[in-house]
């Protein structure tokens, strides 16, 4: 566990005055601010430091005791013992967010003043904290409704997903956020998918795209190809004299529609034709042949 | 009508120690939307999340209400933007550019 420099945090030096302090944590307070920077880590680590150390230093008892000691936190309890005598109740002025950000404090904090943050909170009640998590699944989860059983603060719950689900949603799961303080209703839970595709078809939203290797004779002279989709395989008819990179739409045979059930998108094949190789002779020869017949027709 | 959903404004105002005066003003600026029935104003709890927001940007940052409009319509479209952001990711995935 580090010290931490509070004074630092709060861009002060270390005369500050109360007044400095509270005019310092309101104007970082309003840069990091987690309801005015939505997703970002960053800004809500940092609006945690900034309101830990303006629980300390806009404190008088607490600031004199982290002045003195806050090197040497290991023995503030003898500060502790000290100050037994003399103990008197102490509010200090300054504002203490009671909102879904403020409670929570670092080891240092812990060590040096306790668990709990001042009693200058406004007695109000206010919903839990949001809680975001992290879902990995594979394209084939996603492809059906999905049912995960999820840890959260230490309850299983277990949850269903509609399919189609895009890589990057996020689904709101209602009162499955911290508990709310002072009584307040629980949080929400946000649950951020990350979809992993493993499969050899690409998507597009609902649309689904994938490649298939005809033969030489199939695409000149057309015939009948087993192409897999992703619930199984179809037989598609192939027409003579199919290009290579011809793209057939097979309709309804795409992904799942989000919420939308029974509503697929499409699936695209693209046709690559493969040129025979390591050719015999006689095959050889018939080619000349053919090539002779092309160039005297045309 | 129904009010299982809804969260009479003189209870909220009481729990979340917060100013009538401030809930009708952000009704007036359009901030909010309250339900009338029978002469009673409500909060659906659906807008519960949204009003703590705003509750939490006047009365912790000291943000006023015409700074409080502005906050909100920036982080509509940053959420919109959010949104395309990620639809756009996909697409360049699936376009085999990331």
């Amino acid at each position: 566990m580090d010290f931490i420099d509070y004074y630092k945090i709060l861009e002060l030096p270390k005369t500050a005055s109360e007044a400095d302090i509270k005019s310092a944590y309101r104007k970082l307070a309003r840069k990091y601010h987690p309801d005015v920077n939505p997703n970002n880590k960053e800004a809500e680590k940092k609006f945690k430091e900034i309101n830990e150390a303006n629980e300390v230093l806009s404190d008088p008892e607490k600031r004199k005791k982290y002045d003195t000691y806050g090197k040497d936190w290991k023995h503030a309890d003898a500060f502790e013992e000290a100050k037994k005598q003399q103990r008197q109740s102490q509010h200090a002025s300054g504002q203490q967010f009671s909102g879904e950000y403020g409670n929570d404090f670092s080891d240092f904090f812990e060590s040096m003043f306790g668990g709990q943050a001042g009693s200058r909170s406004r007695q109000t009640k206010f919903r839990g904290q949001d809680l975001n998590a992290e879902l990995h699944l594979t394209l084939n989860d996603v492809y059906k409704p999905h049912q995960q059983t999820l840890n959260v603060n230490g309850k299983n719950i277990r949850l269903s997903f509609p399919a189609g689900i895009e890589n990057g949603q996020t689904i709101k799961v209602g009162g499955h956020g911290a508990p709310g303080v002072n009584g307040g209703p629980n949080g929400d839970l946000y649950i951020t998918f990350q979809i992993e595709n493993t499969t050899k078809f690409k998507r597009n939203g609902s649309d689904l795209n994938t490649s298939v290797d005809v033969d030489l004779y199939t695409a000149l002279l057309g015939g009948d190809l087993l192409v897999e989709t992703f619930d199984g395989k179809v037989k598609l008819k192939v027409a003579p004299e199919t290009q290579s990179g011809t793209v057939v739409k097979l309709k309804g045979k795409g992904f799942p529609v989000y919420k939308k059930e029974n509503h697929f998108g499409d699936l695209y094949i693209t046709f690559k034709v493969n040129l025979p190789t390591n050719l015999s002779e006689k095959e050889k020869e018939l080619l000349q042949e053919l090539k002779k017949i092309r160039s005297h027709e045309h | 009508m129904n009010t299982d959903n809804l969260i009479r404004i003189e209870y909220f105002c009481e729990q979340y120690n917060v100013e009538f005066s401030f809930i009708n003003a952000l009704k007036e600026s359009g901030l909010i939307n309250l339900v009338v029935v029978e002469e009673s104003s409500y909060l659906s709890t659906e807008d519960l999340k949204g009003l703590e927001k705003l509750i939490r940007l006047h009365y912790e940052l000291g943000i006023n209400l015409e700074g409080i409009d502005v906050i909100s319509n920036l982080l509509n479209q940053l959420e919109d933007l959010q949104q395309e952001l990620t639809a756009a990711k996909n697409k360049l995935k699936f376009l085999g550019m990331e």
